[in-house]
């Protein structure tokens, strides 16, 4: 017993040091695990308030862009309503659909980001929507030029988003001039160009072809922008894999959406009654 | 106790400028320069060790919270703050009997750039490491390693002359 309180007196500052490490050491290993990063993470009270405060200072220097950008999906919305009212106009006979009980799929929640991170390997944005709104984990995040990522944590008033720049993503994506699908994954080199893996080998598709999200899984709509394919990285071995150039810019984000999938609980029961 | 102030002060100052503003500095997209860790060459050298050690691991996990890295910057920067007695026995050669009167200020410049080069290289070594978190993309640590070091240290060298001729 002498021998351990004599150990622990000459070795006490090591030990202290060791004791904080392990602490430190878990912390981060815990961050590397979906959905079990809790403590640390920039969605908190204090942590989300600063940052919320300094983006507005930010926002108020951006506000030239954010408008461009603003007029221009605008204009994309309008060109959508003339096309819905032409449709209206003329209508073609289609099937009947229960019109009395038109069920939305989803719903869009309008937001911003508060911290944007791009250049490490497990990349994460903070927005400034919570639980207060809506938001749960496994949210689709998207803008108008297309896909930024997926909720994965939730406080009261602030989300933290799982960018696609992070190397735990893995979304189904798919070609818009056909059905063939693959993983969308991002290889931390570039913040500019994700890889599109597991592609059928008989697809057919030539450099500068759009890839859209895929609505396989129950997070992301059907078609919603991803990138253009800028080369084939590896099409002779069996991974097929290929450099997406995405049109987002991904170091300047601003006004975000989040989807919500109504029938997400549905679909998921659904498919878990199947498996069994 | 007024120093005790100064060096909370100085504390909450480092945080809140890698926080707000050297985080958001991506020169060339990837460089980043982490100029907290000067809190930990400056600190003083009289002090109880505990004290750097907690404080430093404090700096490093406020830090974490805000870039939503788990616990890198709190073990990086609490690894610098435990070897720094055995670097500072090393490159000054001085042992601990001459703590109460030494000044970062009042050594050969030499001595200093070494002693700082030492700890801002290993710091950043074991920060990019965690970062990436996989042997995967090594040489990239490496080259990540070496630019923020040479930008963490151009700062540090620029602020502490700016500051040092303002008390002369």
């Amino acid at each position: 017993m002498q021998q351990l309180i004599f150990f622990i007196r000459k070795y006490k500052y090591f030990l202290y040091f060791l004791l904080l490490q392990i602490i430190a050491f878990s912390l981060t290993i815990n961050n590397h695990s979906f959905h079990k990063s809790k403590f640390v993470s920039s969605a908190n009270y204090i942590t989300g308030g600063i940052n919320n405060k300094t983006s507005s200072i930010s926002e108020y220097l951006n506000l030239k862009s954010e408008n461009t950008i603003l007029v221009e999906e605008n204009k994309q919305l309008k060109n959508k309503v003339e096309k819905l009212l032409f449709s209206i106009k003329n209508p073609v006979t289609s099937p009947l659909k229960d019109t009395l009980n038109p069920l939305l799929q989803f719903e869009y929640v309008n937001g911003k980001t508060i911290a944007n991170e791009y250049s490490k390997t497990y990349n994460y944005l903070t927005i400034n929507r919570g639980k207060n709104h809506g938001i749960k984990p496994e949210m689709a995040v998207v803008n108008s030029k297309g896909i930024i990522g997926i909720t994965d944590y939730s406080s009261n008033k602030y989300s933290r988003v799982q960018s696609i720049l992070n190397k735990n993503s893995k979304i189904n994506a798919k070609f818009k001039n056909s059905d063939h699908f693959g993983t969308l994954t991002w290889n931390a080199k570039d913040y500019n160009i994700v890889q599109l893996e597991d592609i059928p080998r008989q697809a057919v598709y030539k450099t500068g072809d759009t890839i859209i999200t895929g609505g396989k899984s129950t997070i992301f709509p059907e078609g919603i922008l991803i990138g253009t394919i800028l080369e084939n990285l590896e099409s002779a071995s069996a991974l097929n894999v290929i450099n997406i150039k995405l049109f987002n810019d991904m170091s300047n984000i601003g006004p975000i959406y989040t989807i919500k999938n109504f029938d997400k609980e549905e679909i998921e029961n659904l498919e878990t009654n199947f498996n069994e | 106790m007024n120093k005790l102030f100064n060096n909370i002060l100085l504390f909450f100052f480092l945080f809140l400028l890698q926080v707000l503003i050297l985080n958001n500095i991506q020169l060339f997209d990837y460089v980043n320069p982490y100029l907290y860790i000067v809190f930990i060459f400056v600190y003083p050298y009289d002090k109880s060790k505990f004290s750097l050690l907690s404080f430093s691991f404090l700096l490093g996990l406020f830090i974490d919270f805000f870039s939503n890295s788990g616990g890198i910057h709190a073990s990086a920067s609490l690894f610098i703050a435990f070897i720094r007695l055995y670097v500072f026995k090393i490159v000054f050669q001085k042992t601990e009997a001459d703590f109460d009167f030494f000044s970062l200020n009042e050594e050969p410049f030499g001595k200093i750039f070494n002693y700082t080069v030492i700890l801002t290289i290993i710091h950043h070594f074991i920060l990019f490491s965690l970062i990436n978190f996989s042997f995967h993309n090594f040489p990239n640590v490496i080259t990540d390693t070496l630019f923020s070091s040479v930008f963490t240290l151009l700062l540090y060298f620029l602020g502490s002359f700016i500051f040092s001729r303002k008390q002369s």
